[in-house]
């Protein structure tokens, strides 16, 4: 599926959110097949590391860069070749299952979903069952499903096994596996195990900002100003 | 990029009318607070008459303020706009989508409720064809600079009250040259100024309006 | 290879150039303030007391002096948030932000001023205290403009999306307000009330455009000075905020 040589690569990507930064010095690369594994505490940038993989939030300092070509110089090829599954499911009450899977096929462009999806995470029972009846693992078995509706080389993923049982976190596993077998790429952001042979691993506390640092960076600029002279 | 576009513009309508009452909320209440001006300001035919085009415009704006809410706040809120945002369309195309699916479901039943509503305020029937026409241009521009207001307080925590504010002054202008153009077919003065100022109107929004949606929208899913 | 993006250290990027701003507005806030001072008393002095009393209204136009002025400041302090949320847009330039957010209430109360002296000037001309004419009505829209984009900023927890989501509105904003303007003088001459004639300026004098000049230049130096003590203060509250943040992490 993915061309040899394809590389997602990061260099010393820094993230800032609202006035507080994250994280810096982030740098990781992926061959096709390959997986990135992001481990860290809460608020440690695990989530906006995987944004800003998806596009969505702009890093402060540094770049990713696929085949060698700066991505925000290329988004449209980007999104294209992009999964991403956060922590929200995008089911809607009033639709089906299948709606729900044709929808975003087609909301990636492609006419129609590709088949037999639902049997790959036990949902084919479920097939016309509205979203208002769907137990909450149920709903994030399904938002999983759309990584399958639909090809694309990269699959960021934000805790996907939180609510998920035992068997479902199997069939899951088994997804990722087929997808990094085709050449697939993939970044999950993760506190619990998931199986990823031979996967990177980024922890993501290591490269917090101390606030010391960012205090006494404050103290050079700010110095000698002394506001009550005002 | 089309078949994307269509999507969603297909899924809105689908939710809208899956939705039941709730989506005709806005002609609802345009007939609502039309009804209540007769009963406020008394059922004196030739006083009705003198100020319906205004009353119908300004409840129809009302009307669709009211429903600017659900642009953009329940595919934020769900997680539905992020996936969307992921796909072949730029987010200005989006915006534009989710405002014809606004409008479909607000601006075109209340432009058809319309000439019902002016009966009910005795409006020379002279104006009932212009009033449709200045609904049909001025309902799709409140839309669009909707969206900049709903996209601008997508999921915050008093977003409803705070549209209201943000977009009402923006709103002037459609307002007056839709009532305008009204009055003029009504007292003879002609209507095609005021409705050629709209239609331009449109052209304006058209334009601008995604542009500012789609950059609140892109702070939003930071 | 790709282009890589310069470096910026982390945390001076927001904090360099407002320092090196303070220094600058400490030097020159006395000289601001004493402007300020210095041309309003002077102007009221000769606005209110030497300028001759207007043959037709006496000397009720006299508050022209104030209205004009806060009328040009009204609708001069909004070009400057425009302009400063789009330089805070195309440059990320952290005092950018703050000066839209600071001159924002200032502008709010000069149109109010505005609307409150224009009032009490229509009063003694026309019997009541409102008019609805093309000026003043824009100004009533320009106040509820200036009113949305402060709640806007306001709404949001954090101060950055905050600046950027009202830098939108304040773009979209500049580009409706010639609409405004225009459609308002439109419905204004559709309208005319036959008992109103429109503002009827007073033919200038010599002696009232020194006033008038005076006061606008006053303002000016008015809104420079609570401009910088704003920023000041919206400076130290950020220096606050990244105290506690750094607070909490211990």
């Amino acid at each position: 599926m993915a061309s040899s040589g394809t590389i997602l690569q990061a260099h010393d990507l820094a993230c800032v959110r609202g006035e507080r930064p994250v994280f810096r010095g982030v740098s990781f690369a992926l061959e096709p097949g390959g997986a990135l594994v992001l481990r860290g505490p809460n608020g440690s940038g695990k989530s906006s590391l995987l944004r800003i993989l998806a596009g969505y939030l702009h890093p402060v300092n540094g770049m990713v860069a696929w085949g060698g070509e700066n991505m925000r110089e290329a988004p449209d090829a980007h999104r294209a070749r992009t999964h991403y599954v956060g922590h929200l499911e995008a089911v809607k009450p009033a639709l089906t299952v299948t709606e729900h899977l044709a929808f975003w096929a087609r909301a990636k462009g492609f006419s129609q979903a590709a088949e037999g999806i639902l049997a790959a995470l036990d949902l084919k029972e479920l097939a016309d069952v509205p979203g208002r009846f769907l137990s909450a693992g149920q709903k994030r078995r399904l938002s999983l499903t759309r990584l399958l509706a639909s090809p694309a080389e990269l699959w960021l993923l934000d805790e996907p096994s939180i609510t998920l049982d035992v068997e479902s976190a199997r069939r899951l596993e088994t997804m990722l596996a087929g997808h990094r077998k085709q050449g697939g790429m993939t970044v999950v952001a993760t506190h619990t195990k998931i199986a990823l042979p031979e996967a990177k691993t980024i922890n993501m506390a290591s490269h917090a900002v101390p606030a010391q640092a960012l205090l006494g960076a404050m103290q050079k600029e700010l110095g000698e100003l002394d506001y009550g002279k005002w | 990029m089309v078949t994307a576009f269509f999507n969603l513009v297909g899924r809105d309508l689908r939710l809208a009318l899956r939705g039941g009452m709730g989506s005709l909320v806005a002609v609802v209440f345009f007939v609502i607070t039309v009804a209540l001006f007769p009963l406020g300001i008394g059922p004196e035919s030739a006083l009705l008459e003198r100020v319906a085009p205004g009353v119908l415009w300004v409840c129809a704006l009302l009307a669709t303020m009211l429903s600017l809410g659900r642009m953009f706040d329940e595919d934020y809120i769900d997680g539905s706009l992020e996936i969307t945002a992921l796909g072949p369309l730029p987010l200005e195309a989006v915006v534009l989508a989710k405002v014809l699916g606004h409008w479909l479901t607000t601006g075109l039943p209340l432009m058809i409720a319309a000439p019902v509503l002016a009966v009910l305020l005795n409006m020379s029937t002279e104006g009932f064809a212009v009033l449709m026409v200045s609904l049909l241009l001025g309902t799709p521009i409140l839309s669009l600079i909707g969206s900049v207001g709903a996209a601008l307080t997508v999921g915050l925590r008093r977003g409803g009250v705070l549209i209201s504010l943000l977009v009402l002054p923006l709103y002037v202008p459609v307002l007056i040259f839709g009532v305008g153009a009204v009055e003029g077919a009504i007292f003879g003065l002609g209507a095609s100024a005021n409705l050629l100022i709209l239609a331009g109107g449109l052209l304006v929004a058209l334009a601008f309006t995604p542009w500012a949606s789609a950059a609140a929208l892109r702070m939003a899913l930071e | 290879m790709a282009k890589r993006k310069k470096k910026t250290s982390i945390g001076i990027h927001f904090f360099a150039n407002p320092a090196r701003f303070l220094r600058f507005a400490r030097k020159i806030f006395p000289w601001v303030t004493a402007l300020a001072i210095v041309c309003i008393v002077v102007g009221l002095v000769l606005g209110l007391a030497v300028a001759p009393a207007d043959f037709r209204q006496g000397d009720a136009y006299r508050i022209i002096f104030i209205h004009v002025p806060s009328s040009w400041m009204a609708l001069m302090i909004y070009v400057i948030i425009a302009v400063a949320s789009a330089a805070g847009f195309i440059w990320r330039h952290p005092l950018a932000d703050l000066v839209a957010k600071s001159s924002a209430p200032i502008g709010a109360c000069f149109t109010f001023l505005s609307l409150v002296t224009g009032s009490l000037w229509g009063e003694p001309m026309w019997g009541t205290w409102w008019v609805w004419d093309a000026r003043v009505t824009s100004m009533l829209v320009l106040f509820f403009l200036y009113l949305g984009y402060i709640a806007l900023n306001s709404a949001y927890d954090d101060p950055t999306k905050g600046a950027r989501a009202s830098a939108i509105l304040a773009l979209v904003g500049i580009v409706n307000i010639p609409i405004v303007k225009f459609s308002v003088d439109w419905w204004n001459t559709l309208h005319q009330p036959a008992t109103l004639s429109k503002f009827d300026r007073p033919s200038m004098d010599s002696s009232m455009i020194a006033p008038l000049l005076l006061m606008a230049v006053g303002f000016i130096a008015f809104y420079l000075v609570v401009l910088i003590i704003n920023l000041r203060s919206e400076i130290a509250a950020r220096r606050i905020r990244n105290l506690r943040l750094a607070q909490a992490e211990n």
